[in-house]
């Protein structure tokens, strides 16, 4: 008997741990530096502020913040797999002399296929997913007048399955192995265990898995705090544009999130059981992988742009100060949208070798639901009619998205044309569509939305001279990186090559996606610094009306940074911009109430954990741990649902005590003339700032006190 | 010291977009030119349909949202705050017509396109042959990891990552696969694509009227090999290919039962090869390993790799 195969498993062992340069890299990168922000965190702010008040908590805000957070640090990760890539496009023409003593660019085919990987799931589960799960989150409560999601637990239990899932995408950093190499949708029967024996189809599995289970609970909570936990008044045609979005997109979100569960099980059974569904072998059919796994890819790309459709609604109208110029039209438009949704996937496959009837259906349904995106489009014109625009940064990204999203949308009708699809698939040009729709529509749509949303989330708004900079560089790297991509995709390249022959006359444009890649990385890091640059100056960017731009929805209505019980009073709603109406009629004083709140839970961290310790031993194999994982999740399961002690009041004079608090310590309001005249502190000041504030920290030994 | 926040210029800031978009162009024209722009170059009748519905595709989409976008961007510049000139109505909303052209416009325009696509989609079906005065020819193809293997069973040879083609001769490429994941079978300047999967026959009629040598590649993943699953179609005249078959069955040996066992291994960046013929019935053999009772015989594959 051989108790090391007994608890490891047959697949783990010593040589799995990390030792190449991109693991320990890795390990180093993105799994001891968070421990060490969160060992950080807990230090100065003390434990149980961080697992009582944050890890714990039920609070949308706070859980919203959080998947941001996330997001944002996977983000980082997910841009340093593209600059990694484009780095290995722009040194991989076959001719040159290799770099670094590597044929090839720097990077082994199957290395650089796993970041191909790595870098599409990240993006699409890790960063777009979970930056729309972190706005809505956040806003849809305030929007809707609510106080809290209907089910808060399930809300905690979902974002800490989402955690497990991206702690499972960069697990083989630390504990080796390799990740997918086979594409972000890992295609069968390449995805089956004669193609890809190693665990990094099993990581692929179930770090989707585990965060996908995730995406359906949180999108049930949604649907149903929009149904039913609406102020009084607001009916379903006076919801705001980004709670329709949010509504549309967690419909689908519920239609196909199952699927893609169902799919991955199935292709789990293949790997670990043995079976035949999607294999070359034993009568197994990969084409209907092909059709299951696109059935829910691509309404997913839906689900992730209406809710940023949402965001640009709202912030077209606030800076234009008209509402949107038709509502119903707009909701017509992303109801549209969602519904057609389901019926266009099989454009994926054209190229599978359907019939033309089959092939022609499906085509012309891609082109009907372009027309509700269309419609949209001539929705914002209309509100911009006899506006006054403020060219604020969320205006900016607007601005941005328009010309980016219409290029994708162009390119992506055109790909909906089956004969144009046979010369085009899986060639650049189709990755160009898609980066083109989903950096410039959803990621854009985010960028706008924490933006426009900041002062809510933190209490003061966002350095607009940073960001107006950091704009300017995503624009111009998105055009030096993408225009390039569809060039290339008609000379014929196609997507996921390594390498090439210098004699194509790629390289050139390799080269320049490149530089774009270094552009947007620019953005990016302008991006960060100004977050920073807004937490020094807090103090003179506070937002002390908690409505710094004229806001129309609920949101603006209350405090900026929100208690924690979103409302003291909450609204009756009449028109579709409440507050809008609210702002010109006055407020009548209304008295104090209870407000009841729902206790904070560590059931969904537990949960969440042992969720991932079940998948760690599905991949590995290790049988004692999946079953033990398994039996504490039900047993968590039960436990939490036996235990009655779950809410807790906040008396009314409690509240009213809270808020005569918040109004003394309220920060000062800049003076009208101070707040206009002054500009934000610009990239070149915040670095002199950082150095003199460097200088402090030698010079009075600051880090003593640590 | 605050400094004065600047004035927002946006004419100055359109001039300087629209010419670096001109910029950008120029660069990109400068990039490639002189360089196979293989969809916008074909070389035979399909790819030239299918060049025909892409431009027709391109130039109507863009003919609708390029003025649409230009409007966007000239209200947004018009009604900018700073424009003492502009009108402001606060509560204006869009009336019945503007919906009526809002859902229109785009209704219309994609209505035309749909049109297009419905009949270019059933006049170009890759599975049917193309019509032309010579006798068509069949070239069956097996996706192998990570080559192609070409069987000209007319001819009775075979040959590695390299097809040869007569001019004006419609060619029915027969794709499978064999113990490889889903490839595309992608020859840009002749038209596409076709994926080749095991146990089944995907059927791509193409045809070459220009003489040259074109690339053909692997557009699906399947593994590390990709990057080098490319192929050199050769479209030559009637006399070059008779030529060429004569040579190759003069020139190389045949590809034996061991011989393409040996193909089967997994092999990267495989150069030509050429073999002066090949087991009958290689081709059957290798959709019946995926098929019917036979694919039984199969279930324990996994284990045994």
């Amino acid at each position: 008997m051989n108790w090391e195969h007994i608890i490891l498993g047959n697949r783990l062992n010593m040589d799995a741990l990390p030792h190449e340069w991109f693991t320990i890299g890795g390990t180093f990168g993105f799994i001891l530096l968070p421990i060490a922000a969160v060992l950080l965190l807990g230090k100065i702010k003390g434990w149980k502020w961080l697992w009582g008040e944050w890890f714990t908590s039920v609070d949308p805000k706070r859980i919203g913040i959080m998947y941001m957070i996330v997001a944002g640090f996977m983000l980082l990760r997910g841009g340093l797999d593209a600059l990694m890539l484009w780095l290995q496009q722009a040194l991989g023409s076959s001719n040159m002399p290799g770099f670094l003593g590597v044929q090839h660019g720097y990077l082994s085919a199957d290395h650089f296929q796993q970041i191909v990987t790595a870098h599409g799931n990240i993006m699409v589960f890790f960063v777009a997913m979970a930056f729309i799960f972190g706005l809505v989150n956040f806003i849809v409560p305030l929007q809707i007048g609510a106080r809290d999601l209907a089910f808060p637990f399930l809300n905690t239990l979902g974002f800490w399955l989402y955690v497990a899932g991206v702690l499972m995408v960069n697990m083989f950093f630390a504990v080796g192995g390799q990740y997918a190499a086979t594409g972000w949708l890992a295609i069968a029967p390449l995805q089956g265990k004669m193609f890809s024996p190693g665990v990094g189809v099993d990581y692929w599995i179930w770090s989707l898995q585990i965060s996908g289970v995730g995406t359906t609970i949180a999108a049930i909570n949604f649907i149903v705090t929009i149904i039913k936990m609406r102020a009084p008044g607001m009916s379903m045609w006076k919801l705001p544009l980004f709670t329709w979005g949010s509504l549309c997109s967690m419909c689908m979100a519920v239609a196909v999130f199952p699927l893609l569960t169902a799919t991955l099980f199935l292709s789990f059974f293949d790997r670990y059981l043995g079976t035949h569904f999607f294999t070359i072998a034993g009568g197994g059919d990969p084409m209907l992988y092909t059709s299951m796994i696109w059935m829910w890819g691509h309404p997913e790309v839906y689900i992730l742009v209406l809710p940023a459709f949402g965001v640009f609604g709202e912030v077209v109208s606030v800076f234009s100060r008209k509402p949107i110029a038709s509502y119903v039209t707009a909701v017509l438009g992303m109801i549209g949208v969602s519904s057609l949704a389901l019926s266009v996937w099989v454009h994926h496959f054209f190229t599978m070798g359907s019939g033309a009837d089959v092939n022609a259906f499906f085509g012309l349904m891609s082109m009907v639901i372009a027309i509700p995106t269309a419609v949209l489009m001539y929705v914002w014109i209309a509100t911009l009619y006899k506006g006054r625009i403020r060219f604020s940064v969320p205006m900016l990204w607007f601005l941005g998205f328009v010309w980016t999203f219409t290029i994708g949308g162009v390119s992506g009708v055109m790909l909906g044309i089956p004969p144009v699809d046979f010369q085009l698939h899986n060639s650049l040009f189709l990755v160009a569509h898609f980066h083109s729709n989903v950096v410039g529509g959803v990621l854009f749509g985010i960028f706008c939305g924490i933006n426009y949303w900041f002062p809510k989330f933190a209490g003061f708004r966002l350095n607009e001279r940073i960001g107006r900079n950091a704009f300017w560089f995503w624009i111009v790297g998105f055009s030096l990186s993408f225009i390039p991509m569809y060039i290339l995709g008609l000379m014929g390249a196609t997507r996921r090559l390594d390498h090439y022959d210098a004699s194509t006359g790629w390289q050139p444009l390799y080269v320049v996606m490149l530089i774009g890649g270094l552009t947007i990385a620019i953005g990016v890091a302008l991006q960060l610094a100004q977050i920073l640059a807004s937490v020094i100056e807090r103090k003179r960017l506070a937002d002390t009306t908690g409505d710094p731009w004229d806001g129309r929805t609920l949101e603006w209505s209350t405090a900026s940074p929100v208690p924690e019980y979103n409302f003291t009073h909450i609204p009756t709603v009449s028109t579709r911009d409440a507050f809008w109406e609210m702002k010109k009629k006055a407020l009548a004083k209304q008295k104090f109430e209870d407000i009841h709140a729902v206790k904070n839970t560590s059931a969904g961290v537990w949960i969440s954990a042992f969720a991932f310790l079940a998948g760690f031993g599905f991949v590995w194999e290790i049988t004692w741990l999946w079953v033990v994982s398994l039996a504490a999740i039900v047993i968590s399961i039960v436990m939490k649902a036996f235990n009655e002690d779950s809410e807790y009041v906040i008396p009314a004079a409690d509240v009213k005590k809270m808020e005569a608090e918040r109004l003394a310590h309220k920060p000062k309001a800049p003076t009208a003339a101070e707040a206009d005249s002054a500009e934000d502190m610009s990239v070149w000041e915040l670095v002199k700032w950082l150095m003199a504030y460097a200088m402090e920290v030698v010079r009075t030994k600051r880090w003593r006190k640590l | 010291m605050p400094k004065k926040r600047p004035q927002h210029r946006p004419g100055s800031l359109a001039r300087a977009m629209i010419l670096g978009i001109i910029a950008l162009l120029l660069l990109y024209a400068i990039l490639i030119h002189g360089h196979n722009i293989a969809v916008l170059n074909p070389k035979g009748l399909v790819a030239r349909e299918q060049m025909g519905i892409t431009l027709f595709a391109a130039i109507l989409l863009l003919a609708v949202a390029g003025p649409t976008v230009g409007v966007l961007y000239f209200m947004a510049w018009k009604y900018r705050e700073t424009n003492p000139k502009a009108t402001h109505d606060p509560e204006l909303q869009a009336n019945k017509l503007y919906l009526v052209a809002a859902w229109g416009i785009p209704a219309v325009f994609l209505a035309v396109l749909s049109v297009a696509m419905w009949i270019t989609t059933h006049k170009y079906v890759p599975q049917q042959a193309i019509a032309a005065a010579a006798k068509p020819m069949t070239v069956e193809v097996v996706a192998l990891r990570y080559k192609w293997l070409f069987i000209y069973p007319t001819q009775g040879i075979a040959t590695i990552n390299y097809v040869q083609i007569p001019a004006d001769t419609p060619v029915t490429f027969d794709l499978t696969a064999d113990d490889a994941p889903m490839s595309g079978f992608w020859i840009p300047n002749l038209g596409g694509m076709l994926y080749a999967m095991t146990g089944m026959v995907n059927r791509l009629n193409l045809i070459g009227q220009t003489l040259g040598s074109y690339e053909g590649r692997s557009s699906e993943i399947t593994g590390p090999g990709l990057a080098d699953m490319k192929f050199t179609a050769q479209v030559s005249s009637q006399k070059d290919f008779d030529n060429w078959v004569q040579d190759t069955q003069l020139d190389n040996g045949p590809l034996t039962d061991a011989g393409y066992q040996s193909l089967l291994k997994p092999s990267e960046n495989n150069s030509a090869a050429f073999y002066s013929s090949y087991e009958r019935g290689l081709y059957a053999k290798v959709l019946m390993k995926y098929m019917g009772a036979d694919s039984m015989a199969g279930m324990n594959m996994d284990g045994m790799r």
